[in-house]
């Protein structure tokens, strides 16, 4: 009786299985022949709440608008690509958690990520190991990219500390004469590896510094600090923080009524800069890789208009902030799928070949030539930024 | 070398510390309790206030009442459900039930402010006044060292020379004692909760201008406002808010002159000298019982 019900119960099942898989063929019959291949899956670990939701959202526009036009050319090797993402919060694990599942389960081709140094750092040694292309289009850390490991699978479209330390000195130099730079640094990691890689820049540039002062990241006030760089002769200021400290020290510089010329690295651009540090926010210029203000290339104003057609908040370049997180994951996105092509597969040793072997590519920030090679992860260098500076609300190239 | 700009920057400064130390001294004269997450009662004033201000456009002169009235309540509510049950049993897991208070409301801010620090405008912090060169301040960083000196001897006075003071002081002598003359020990300990929550949001309201409102506003400040109430002897509203002071200046001294490196090392090494040498704080008294 019992082995009967059991017998029964099979057929059925078997019965609706057959029913089901008929009605899936006639399904994808129906569709066409857009879906007889699977899409190649990029994946993006990225900060999608919280402070940093902006630059997330950022990077996941440049990189749809780069999806978009690869796809409407018929995609990369016959098939389409399509983006998944994961929010990391900013937090390292959840990062590494994220990458992890988008590699194993979803099995992304080739992954972007990292807004943040620490987030980048823990997923590094996974995506070696792992023998999948990592895309870093923001985190700036140097060892994100030069991380000893061989092979190495990160890469990077954006700054590098390092590269910033170097283009800052220059700059300072060039507009500034600056003899006797004082720096100014957040009492982090961040603010650390640069004091490193600034004083290396001063010293190949020959010149020596009034001196190195720190400030936690919640100070109130930086005048003790900024008094010693003035009693020591400081001529112009090195700054890097975050937003909110960044505008600490130009509150206190107000008060002390010393307004020397402030060279600093990107922190500035990540929030309210201008309502945070008053009006004399705009005395300090930081680094980017790319505005969407001025004169645009044919690129530029390209992604410009499909950028105004995707997504009804953006009427001008103004509302295309932080246009860093744009720009660079754009430019990656086409830098990725040149790869994905050349190589000829989704095989994660040979697209990392790829990238090495891309000749050409004419992008958003740059043409690049041979961008990537074993010893240079990096796609962008200290001569590809430009420097900005806050009006009003809005960050606008300064003339270099 | 000049150290007039470290010396008033670190004068506005300690007062800020003084402001917020002198919520533990209250709690603490009371009933030998302290909330330990003053710090987030801090960026729970400052963050109401930039809700009822800056977003949604009240007058200060409403707005300010309604953020103290709102900490007063935070303030008993934090001794109703945290402190009480805790002392009730003779257990001393107040110390860190407050902190675990503060952690769920430094990450309930997290969630409704954001993590994006924001301006808090005020025509106090605007225009400095140039008291030498290289020494500006903000009216506002004046204005706190006073608010924060008339508050210590208010304190002071009310604790020492009205009947309310001295029956509060009763409670923590002997709550018994206290509740058989007629004393209400409960209602008078709630009380100097609400009272200690209030002046963290007086410290939040006035200390925004000057810094940035964020959901981490207060942690830094809530541990050297914890300093400064150890080193100025928890029981005297005078000696926390000359502590405070004390501790600003020895901060902001030591950076201008030895440089930020320095700066937290010998500062707190030095408020370990200070406790060596004067055991029960600048002005504390022998006998008190420390925390």
């Amino acid at each position: 009786m019992a082995l009967d019900r059991l017998a029964g119960f099979a057929t059925l099942s078997r019965r609706r299985a057959l029913g089901l898989g008929a009605a899936l063929a006639a399904t994808s019959v129906l569709v066409g022949p857009t879906l007889a291949a699977d899409p190649i899956k990029i994946g993006l670990v990225t900060a999608l709440s919280g402070q940093s939701a902006r630059a997330g959202e950022a990077l996941t526009r440049g990189l749809t608008i780069a999806i978009d036009e690869i796809n409407a050319k018929g995609g990369v090797l016959g098939r389409k690509l399509e983006l998944v993402r994961r929010d990391d919060e900013s937090n390292p694990s959840k990062g590494l958690l994220a990458a992890r599942e988008l590699v194993q389960r979803e099995k992304v081709a080739v992954l972007f990520g990292g807004l943040d140094t620490p987030v980048a750092l823990a997923i590094v040694p996974f995506i070696n190991s792992a023998k999948v292309p990592f895309i870093d289009p923001w985190a700036a850390g140097t060892n994100i990219t030069h991380n000893g490991a061989n092979p190495n699978f990160a890469f990077r479209v954006s700054a590098m500390d390092d590269s910033v330390d170097k283009a800052m000195v220059q700059y300072a130099v060039k507009h500034f004469s600056a003899k006797k730079p004082g720096l100014i640094l957040v009492n982090n990691p961040w603010g650390e590896s640069n004091e490193r890689g600034l004083l290396a820049a001063l010293k190949e540039a020959n010149i020596a510094p009034a001196g190195v002062e720190k400030f936690e990241g919640n100070d109130v006030d930086v005048v003790p600090q900024l008094t010693r760089l003035k009693q020591a002769g400081a001529d112009v200021l090195f700054l890097v923080g975050n937003v909110g400290p960044s505008s600490q020290v130009v509150k206190s510089l107000d008060r002390m009524g010393w307004m020397p010329p402030i060279v600093s690295h990107w922190g500035p651009a990540g929030g309210r800069f201008t309502e945070l540090a008053g009006p004399s926010a705009r005395n300090v210029i930081f680094v980017q890789t790319y505005s969407f203000f001025g004169k645009q290339s044919p690129v530029g104003e390209r992604v410009l208009a499909a950028l105004k057609a995707k997504y009804p908040d953006i009427k001008g370049p103004g509302d295309i902030t932080p246009a860093v997180g744009y720009a660079n994951a754009y430019d990656g996105m086409h830098l990725a799928a040149l790869a994905i092509a050349k190589a000829g597969s989704t095989n994660g040793e040979a697209i990392r070949e790829a990238l090495f072997n891309i000749d050409r590519y004419e992008g958003l920030i740059k043409t690049y030539e041979r961008p990537f090679s074993p010893t240079n992860p990096d796609a962008l260098n200290e001569n590809d930024y430009i420097w900005t500076r806050f009006e009003d609300n809005q960050i606008v190239p300064v003339t270099n | 070398m000049n150290l007039l700009p470290a010396l008033v920057s670190g004068l506005a400064l300690g007062s800020m510390y003084g402001l917020l130390a002198l919520g533990f001294h209250v709690t603490y004269a009371v009933s030998g309790t302290v909330n330990f997450s003053q710090g987030s009662s801090m960026t729970l004033g400052a963050v109401l206030g930039f809700f009822f201000v800056v977003l949604w456009g009240w007058p200060f002169a409403l707005a300010a009442p309604m953020v103290l009235i709102l900490c007063a309540l935070y303030g008993a509510a934090v001794e109703r459900f945290v402190v009480r049950p805790f002392v009730q049993r003779g257990s001393d897991n107040w110390l860190m039930a407050t902190v675990a208070v503060g952690i769920i409301v430094d990450n309930l801010v997290l969630f409704t402010f954001g993590k994006e620090p924001r301006s808090f405008p005020s025509s106090l912090a605007v225009r400095p006044i140039q008291l030498a060169e290289g020494a500006g301040v903000y009216p506002l960083q004046l204005i706190i060292p006073v608010l924060g000196f008339t508050l210590a001897a208010a304190l002071h006075l009310l604790l020492r020379r009205t009947r309310l003071g001295i029956a509060m002081l009763a409670v923590v002598q002997n709550p018994d004692a206290a509740r058989l003359m007629g004393i209400d020990v409960r209602r008078t300990i709630a009380t100097s909760y609400a009272v200690s929550a209030v002046l963290a949001g007086i410290a939040g309201l006035l200390i925004a201008p000057l810094f940035n409102v964020s959901s981490d506003m207060g942690t830094l400040f809530g541990i050297k406002a914890f300093a400064a109430a150890i080193i100025g002897g928890l029981g005297s509203a005078w000696g926390v808010m000359l502590a405070g002071v004390c501790l600003g200046v020895i901060e902001s001294l030591i950076t201008s002159t030895l440089g930020s490196v320095y700066t937290q090392i010998l500062t707190f090494a030095a408020v370990i000298l200070i406790l060596f040498a004067l055991p029960n704080g600048l002005l504390g008294q022998a006998g008190v019982k420390k925390v």
